[in-house]
């Protein structure tokens, strides 16, 4: 069942590049900055952050190993990216079929399709970010052209994560609304529960390196995304094997779950809208 | 006629009736459990079969499950038993303009409403200008839907569905969109499409349309299937039961009320003065009521009015602009019209026959639709639909 639902979401491409363009060229139709919306956000972060964390609480961000940079904007960004996607993935798909309503109720087409070109508009602005920050870790000495496959692999791999997340929430959403308001907290906590505005020697320093404290922090995707990221982009090195097997086993589980789900609850979905 | 392409079978549909709605997380974890509801059988058990090539209509009340039936056909919603098969690419009608992009320009939304409906791009590129032309709307493509009136938000939706080229066509009683001459292409295109052999299923109250468009019609109430046949059979019994109704609820009103005059048989006769139901365009008619009155009632008015089924007034001649002074009627009597020629064309008419003061400000007797008799095509013969013949002559030169 999942595998067929599969087979409908490529089946339907044109559909699928149409909706995503409507989610692109809506998201900053009619602002004065457009695009630029896109980058002054991750830019707000960076000063507010940068500002708490590296000046007023004297974070201080270990020296990439072993590109040798040594930038505490650097170093967040390489966070902040994967998680900005995360977050604006899942509260975008979470609303793919409640804000799309008179198209589910009216029209038949494959609903995950909905879903999927709201993340598919999240992963451009999560690329043209990336591409951003690429240009801005040259200045810093970090040139990154031959990681560049790695970064699209781990892009593609969070892409895998946040999809099969997003399904799910978007088909639970239609029977329980309220769980937008529960998504922003727990994508508060999952914010800090990861090493993004601290480095994970800190984390270290406080839970040990082995023993079941650290092992149960390490079980948050997002950790791994975030380390595995900053391993490419900011140390500019090979992730470790198990850090990658983690993510794949991680997206895949995600994935199929997603489908799982929306294929369990989507048959009603129409009129429970 | 061909396979079968539509083709609903044992379909039952089940709605809950939500007596309190719990759509939050917090209201189930406080509940501890789902929300108190009844099941309510919008379908139960339809089957019908639509053979390719031809129109269908979904006849009924509101609320009778026709709407859920077509929604079930587009697979839109899920019947909980039984089968619905589609053959074919569907095109459904159901709103216009949904999916509609309100800050989108006009050319983005007909790409997208295209996609939505399942258009190749290349396809679209096409047929864009046809769209736009018969959405009327050229010089306003480029702006945003948001903009536009609802007339012009229909139009373009409609002509995007209608341009889809589907094979099974869905509507919902979306024809009754935009000013009389959109309607009226509208019309012309889903005939072009009927001619076509494209296979139309329609949801409809207008039993002029079940009549004149459809080969073939069910007739739901409450979910179930009360009629299935011809598109007159079951536009007839449909209308039968209104008819029951309407005539049961007057029975019981002005039966006792009546005081002064009181309408009574009222016939259709033949040229030879034979009471019959059946007639032919151009035959001699004379219609014909009997009243009796229990007290002297000075210069009544009475009309006669010819209705079609679905309640067009065709005539409607009454005595006081016929110039046919009545006097002083007493006891009993007739008032006939009488036709030298009847011009109506084939199907069913209805007689409305009315008494009233000279005033018109007070009814003695009304009786609505005492009787239908039918007309079959006669001389002139006519038989491209219409009410009545204007009965001239074509001189070619």
């Amino acid at each position: 069942m999942p595998l067929q639902k599969l087979t409908d979401l490529t089946s339907s491409k044109e559909l699928f590049v149409n909706l995503t363009l409507r989610e692109l060229r809506s998201k900053y139709k009619r602002s004065v900055l457009g695009w630029t919306w896109s980058l002054l956000n991750p830019l707000t972060s960076l000063l507010i952050y940068g500002f708490v964390f590296a000046l007023i609480f004297g974070v201080r961000a270990p020296a990439g190993d072993p590109s040798g940079i040594d930038s505490f904007a650097m170093f967040l960004m390489c966070g902040l990216l994967p998680y900005n996607f995360l977050a604006n993935g899942l509260n975008g798909g979470m609303g793919a079929l409640i804000g799309n309503g008179n198209l589910v109720k009216k029209v038949f087409f494959p609903r995950e399709i909905l879903v999927a070109s709201i993340t598919a508009s999240w992963v451009v602005s999560f690329l043209i970010e990336l591409a951003v920050l690429a240009v801005a870790l040259v200045f810093f000495g970090n040139v990154i052209v031959l990681w560049i496959p790695m970064v699209l692999l781990l892009v593609a791999l969070e892409v895998v994560f946040v999809l099969g997340l997003a399904l799910m929430l978007s088909a639970a959403a239609v029977y329980f609304r309220d769980l937008q308001h529960l998504l922003g907290i727990v994508l508060q906590v999952w914010f800090y529960s990861a090493p993004i505005v601290y480095p994970m020697s800190l984390v270290e320093d406080e839970l040990g390196t082995t023993g079941w404290k650290i092992t149960l922090y390490n079980l948050n995707p997002l950790t791994r995304f975030v380390e595995a990221f900053r391993d490419v982009m900011y140390d500019m090195r090979m992730p470790a094997l198990d850090h990658l097997a983690f993510l794949f086993g991680a997206s895949a589980a995600s994935l199929l779950a997603g489908l799982a789900v929306f294929s369990r609850l989507e048959g009603k979905i129409a009129e429970e809208l | 006629m061909g396979d079968v392409v539509v083709r609903a079978d044992g379909v039952w549909k089940k709605f809950r009736l939500y007596h309190e709605r719990n759509q939050s997380l917090k209201a189930a974890v406080m509940r501890r459990g789902r929300a108190t509801y009844e099941d309510f059988w919008a379908l139960k058990d339809v089957s019908f079969e639509v053979p390719a090539g031809t129109t269908f209509a979904l006849v009924g009340h509101n609320g009778s499950g026709k709407s859920t039936m077509l929604k079930t056909l587009a697979r839109i919603l899920r019947a909980d038993k039984g089968s619905c098969a589609v053959q074919g690419k569907v095109s459904a009608l159901l709103e216009l303009g949904a999916g509609f992009h309100p800050e989108l320009s006009g050319r983005e939304n007909v790409y997208l409403n295209g996609a939505i409906l399942g258009l190749p791009k290349r396809e679209l590129d096409k047929r864009f200008d046809d769209i736009v032309g018969f959405a009327g709307l050229e010089r306003f493509i480029d702006s945003p839907v948001k903009n536009y009136s609802s007339g012009m938000y229909v139009r373009l939706g409609f002509s995007v569905a209608i341009n889809v080229d589907p094979d099974v066509l869905l509507i919902d009683e979306v024809l009754a969109v935009g000013d009389e001459e959109f309607q009226r292409k509208c019309l012309e295109r889903v005939a072009d499409l009927r001619a076509a052999g494209k296979t139309i299923v329609v949801v409809t109250h207008a039993l002029s349309t079940v009549r004149n468009m459809c080969d073939q019609a069910v007739w739901l109430e409450q979910g179930e299937v009360k009629a299935t046949g011809t598109g007159d059979e079951v536009a007839d019994e449909y209308l039968g039961t209104v008819q029951v109704e309407i005539q049961a609820e007057e029975d019981a009103q002005e039966e006792p009320r009546w005081s002064r005059l009181r309408i009574g048989e009222v016939e259709v006769l033949d040229a030879q003065g034979r009471p019959t139901t059946r007639v032919a365009t151009g035959d001699e008619v004379t219609f014909r009521m009997r009243y009796e009155t229990n007290e002297p009632i000075d210069d009544p008015i009475f009309s006669f009015a010819l209705t079609t089924p679905e309640g067009v007034l065709v005539t409607g001649p009454n005595t006081k602009e016929a110039h046919v002074s009545v006097d002083k009627i007493e006891g009993e009597g007739t008032v006939s019209l009488h036709v030298p020629r009847l011009l109506l064309l084939h199907g069913a008419y209805d007689i409305t026959i009315d008494c009233t003061n000279r005033d018109v400000t007070h009814s003695y007797d009304r009786r609505a639709k005492v009787i239908r008799f039918d007309v079959v095509p006669g001389t002139p013969h006519e038989t491209y639909g219409g009410l009545f013949s204007v009965d001239g002559r074509f001189s070619i030169d």
